[in-house]
């Protein structure tokens, strides 16, 4: 028999993290959207909330927890801003690099202090030659003289002017076909973080390019074996990326869902609310299924993922379904709004804003039919 | 070390207060079915408790009166530093008024263990009678100071405390062990922490019934209640509408006018 509830526990967390959304990230939002910038505050509460910790075992300071624990996270955070929650679970994917494929020594110097937030992360694999395809990732690596140095350009990366820790994935100049992963820390010579973007949606997440120049790389930062650093950057970012992706997809779609009913309840015509029409309640009924699915599909997969099965299938399906599903739930919450859909003062428009930079982020939605399709097929 | 108790009810989330319906028999409002959460100012209780802890030392123990979902806020006030928790469940201790609530709190308080100090928070989000902390103590055989606002001196067994007084306080000293009742103002509760939740794993919470505490049926709940709730109608809000008119400047003034009438500044 499966047990589709939530434990005593897991329901604490889930409290812990709305109320900490609710307290220390909401009075920051209006500022991010402003000035899609003003991170700052969010990212240290992020820190002091033990948010950043979930993953990182207890040896290394973190809190031990799982990925059905942070799932519950970021979809509360989610609720209140998708950008931090954003920023966030890409964090969290820099921690999954070194929790998984770190040296003992990389481990015991990166992770406390990415627990405790005082420092942050990121993974840097994107580049205007190779987004879905990662093959076609031009930064490139040579050996000389024990260390590595690193030439290239990164771009639409989360957290690029804030992380500390970065792990850069790059193509040997030397051996073809082969792909590496390294540590690089903010301030290294030659490794800059250049323009920021200014995203449709998710503004005050923190987006943008990184200029890799003559970057001198100690062989103690190599990630993993080299050679192996496609596999971690794919392996890290399907599991963990994507997982994050489907928490900000469910935090998003349960607010189109909130606003859509505080309004629909409002909002009084032909003498009566809104609520009442069929029309609106079958939004309702598409929003609200929609939703529990990809809660079936996302918990399931930090499930499995918790109990230490491999979950790359499983995530590639909840965040196809969760972003789709959060980008129709913002277009009926809007459609619901009617005319007020349109006015920045209401937070739906945020949300429609949002809903579509879902979509590309950790792998479009074409690209998870690709793997689902080749599951399907295996 | 201090020992502290601290009594918390579990109530109906506000959000879903406007589905609660009364049961037409006990008049009381049955809590199966509803999110529960801590009564607001039982988080002031618990905060007192755990700023003595912080700063002397001292064990908390939780005490809740409720139907065994109530159990979930005893683990809640655990993964906020308390140590132990008592839910105090039964079918006979349902329907119980503020004197039968009381009588079965102040039973388990004195099973339990010796204690120095109880908080209660001042009243209920739901029943709001006020009258649980005051009932306690006099089963307790315990002073009791009401609307504490603030503790001035807490060295020693002789505190000081500033209770709420109407159009003014009162400074209060009293001997431990006693019974204080506390306000919002009071002190900032902090928030559940993912850590504290973790600890809480290794914190007992026991559950106790009338054999339990060796009490007769008769004496607790809606047999052992001397008050008996005859009639409860849910107060219906409606939003009252007031246009303003004027310029902006005649229209800002009347505003503050009426805001400074109605208390709100």
């Amino acid at each position: 028999m499966i047990d589709f509830t939530f434990s005593e526990e897991q329901n604490l967390f889930r409290k812990a993290a709305r109320e900490f959304a609710e307290t220390e990230i909401a009075p920051h939002v209006p500022k991010m959207e402003e000035t899609s910038r003003d991170w700052d505050p969010v990212i240290t509460a992020l820190g002091k909330a033990e948010m950043m910790a979930i993953t990182i075992p207890e040896d290394y300071g973190g809190l031990g927890l799982g990925y059905v624990a942070r799932l519950i996270a970021l979809e509360e955070i989610a609720q209140v801003s998708v950008a931090t929650a954003m920023m966030m679970q890409v964090g969290g994917l820099g921690i999954e690099g070194i929790v998984k494929f770190g040296t003992e020594e990389q481990k015991k110097k990166y992770l406390p202090k990415l627990a405790t937030g005082e420092s942050f992360s990121t993974t840097a694999v994107t580049e205007p030659s190779g987004g879905s395809d990662p093959k076609g990732c031009g930064t490139s690596y040579k050996k000389v003289n024990g260390s590595y140095v690193l030439n290239g350009r990164k771009c639409f990366i989360t957290n690029s002017h804030i992380a500390d820790v970065q792990i850069v994935m790059a193509i040997s100049e030397d051996i073809p076909d082969t792909f590496s992963a390294f540590i690089v820390e903010k301030g290294t010579d030659g490794f800059k973080a250049t323009h920021e973007e200014r995203k449709v949606g998710m503004r005050g997440c923190n987006t943008g390019e990184l200029e890799i120049k003559d970057c001198v790389v100690p062989a103690e930062n190599l990630v993993g074996k080299e050679g192996k650093g496609l596999s971690i950057a794919m392996a890290t970012i399907s599991d963990v990326g994507r997982g994050g992706m489907v928490g900000c997809a469910l935090g998003l779609h349960q607010a189109c869902l909130d606003a859509s009913k505080k309004f629909a309840n409002e909002r009084i015509l032909y003498g009566k609310p809104i609520s009442n029409l069929q029309a609106i309640q079958f939004k309702f009924a598409d929003m609200k299924i929609d939703l529990e699915a990809g809660r079936l599909l996302g918990y399931r997969a930090a499930a499995l993922q918790d109990k230490g099965e491999r979950t790359g299938n499983e995530w590639a399906a909840a965040k196809y379904f969760t972003t789709e599903a959060a980008q129709r739930a913002a277009k009926h919450a809007v459609d619901i709004h009617g005319g007020y859909g349109c006015m920045e003062e209401f937070a739906v428009t945020r949300y429609l804003r949002d809903a579509y930079v879902l979509g590309p982020s950790a792998g479009t939605s074409d690209i998870m039919k690709v793997i689902v399709a080749r599951w399907v097929l295996s | 070390m201090l020992n502290i108790v601290v009594c918390v009810k579990a109530v109906p989330e506000p959000n879903v207060a406007n589905k609660l319906k009364i049961d037409p028999v006990t008049k009381s409002l049955p809590r199966q079915d509803i999110p529960l959460v801590i009564n607001p100012l039982d988080s002031h209780a618990l905060e007192a408790a755990l700023q003595l802890k912080k700063k002397y030392g001292a064990h908390i123990t939780i005490f809740s009166m409720g139907p065994p979902p109530a159990g979930n806020i005893v683990r809640e006030c655990l993964a906020l530093g308390a140590d132990k928790g008592i839910l105090l469940t039964d079918p006979a201790f349902a329907g119980a008024d503020a004197f039968a609530t009381a009588y079965t709190l102040a039973k388990a308080i004195e099973k339990n263990r010796a204690v120095d100090v109880v908080f209660c928070g001042m009243a209920s989000s739901d029943g709001a009678t006020e009258w649980v902390g005051p009932e306690i103590a006099t089963f307790l055989n315990m002073p009791v100071v009401t609307m504490v606002r603030e503790i001035v001196d807490d060295q020693g067994d002789e505190w000081i405390v500033k209770a709420d007084y109407e159009h003014g306080y009162r400074m209060v000293k009293l001997k431990l062990p006693a019974v204080i009742t506390v306000t919002r103002d009071l002190n900032r509760p902090k928030p559940l922490s993912f850590s504290g939740i973790l600890k809480a794993r290794n914190k007992e919470i026991s559950e106790w019934n009338h054999e339990k505490l060796k009490i007769p049926t008769e004496l607790v709940g809606l047999k052992g209640s001397p008050t008996k709730v005859t009639e409860m109608t849910p107060l219906e809000s409606r939003r009252n509408v007031k246009l303003i008119e004027g310029s902006l400047q005649e229209k800002v003034e009347r505003l503050v006018q009426i805001l400074s009438e109605a208390g709100v500044v």
